[in-house]
């Protein structure tokens, strides 16, 4: 299935996971993970099936303001 | 003559947020230091009450982000503030404060919902609704805003035990561009308040300080001063030197001048001097 993971293309066997999406990005803690603009719990990313052309994001801690 | 009153023996005059209490009246951002050393010797130097932080997607900026930042913060062992910097819709701010709370493992987030990309204008038409839904999730929420005062009211009604309006822009620098609304804000509203964003001087954060302001938060005018670790700590003492003043309470400013030191027995005094 074809998905985006932080706006790039990512294609993923079907039926995939956030938790193939986020061994497909390589992601290290710490984490955390949306899809289609929803927060997924790290709790629940081998539950939480995608889906196609689902929109992915997987952010990091940065500095701010 | 009574002896003077020691710091350790003063009443603890302590920021007190959400029933929690933080020693500093000063929050510091994280970003656009010179160098993790002296963002970190910066945060030393000022012991803020909180630092802030950010997410954004991984390696999108390999110098502010990723391991050496999470263990810088870990290192520092202050109060992670995290916020929801440009964020432009009520679910983009709430999605990303969960993402927050989870990565930061904090309650705290300072709410960013920004309405103008020129200005960085918070929107104010949506700010209330995306600070009531997080104060229902559970959040403690310290929503940057603008002045208005009913607005300011709007979120408190929502649950917001803290506001913080700006003094200026962010990154500016410009201090407080409406001095009058912001003092009229202070006397209106009784919550704590902090002045966030638009500050570029000690004397600013001195000043909002002494209108009663209970803290600020400021980041580009210590990481973008030729000095971050001494701007730091300058920005410290005003802020300390402004809540003191507040507390002890000023003067009445008078018209005519008045001689401080006293006229009987003055030497060399006539009455033709007038």
């Amino acid at each position: 299935m074809n998905v985006f993971i932080n706006q790039q293309p990512a294609e993923l066997p079907a039926p995939a996971t956030v938790a193939d999406a986020v061994a497909h990005a390589g992601a290290r803690p710490p984490f955390a993970v949306a899809v289609n603009l929803q927060f997924v719990p790290n709790t629940r990313y081998a539950a939480h099936p995608l889906q196609d052309g689902d929109r992915v994001e997987i952010i990091a801690p940065v500095t701010g303001g | 003559m009574p002896s003077p009153t020691t710091p350790e023996a003063a009443p603890a005059d302590a920021l007190v947020l959400y029933g929690q209490t933080f020693q500093s009246r000063l929050l510091l951002g994280t970003a656009r230091y010179p160098s993790p050393a002296v963002l970190e010797a910066a945060v030393r130097r000022a012991r803020p009450a909180m630092v802030t932080a950010s997410l954004r997607r991984q390696g999108s900026n390999a110098a502010e982000t990723g391991a050496s930042f999470w263990e810088l913060l870990r290192q520092l062992d202050v109060p992670v503030l995290p916020n929801t910097a440009g964020c432009h819709s009520v679910q983009e701010a709430i999605t990303t404060a969960q993402m927050a709370r989870e990565v930061f493992g904090t309650p705290w987030i300072k709410l960013e919902l920004i309405g103008d990309d020129y200005t960085l204008q918070p929107d104010t038409l949506n700010l209330v609704t995306a600070a009531e839904q997080l104060i229902r999730d559970g959040f403690q929420v310290l929503p940057y805003c603008t002045e208005d005062l009913v607005l300011c009211q709007r979120l408190v009604d929502v649950g917001c035990q803290a506001v913080m309006p700006w003094a200026a822009p962010i990154g500016t620098g410009r201090g407080p561009v409406n001095p009058y609304a912001l003092q009229l804000l202070r006397e209106r509203l009784d919550v704590p308040m902090l002045v966030d964003a638009g500050l570029g001087l000690p004397s600013h954060a001195c000043q909002v300080m002494e209108w009663g302001y209970d803290g600020v938060l400021l980041n580009t005018a210590v990481a973008l001063a030729s000095d971050p670790v001494a701007m730091a700590g300058a920005f410290a003492d005003a802020v300390a030197a402004g809540r003191a003043a507040r507390t002890a309470g000023a003067m009445t400013a008078q018209d005519a001048a008045q001689p401080s030191t006293p006229v009987l027995g003055t030497p060399f005094w006539h009455h033709d001097h007038g």
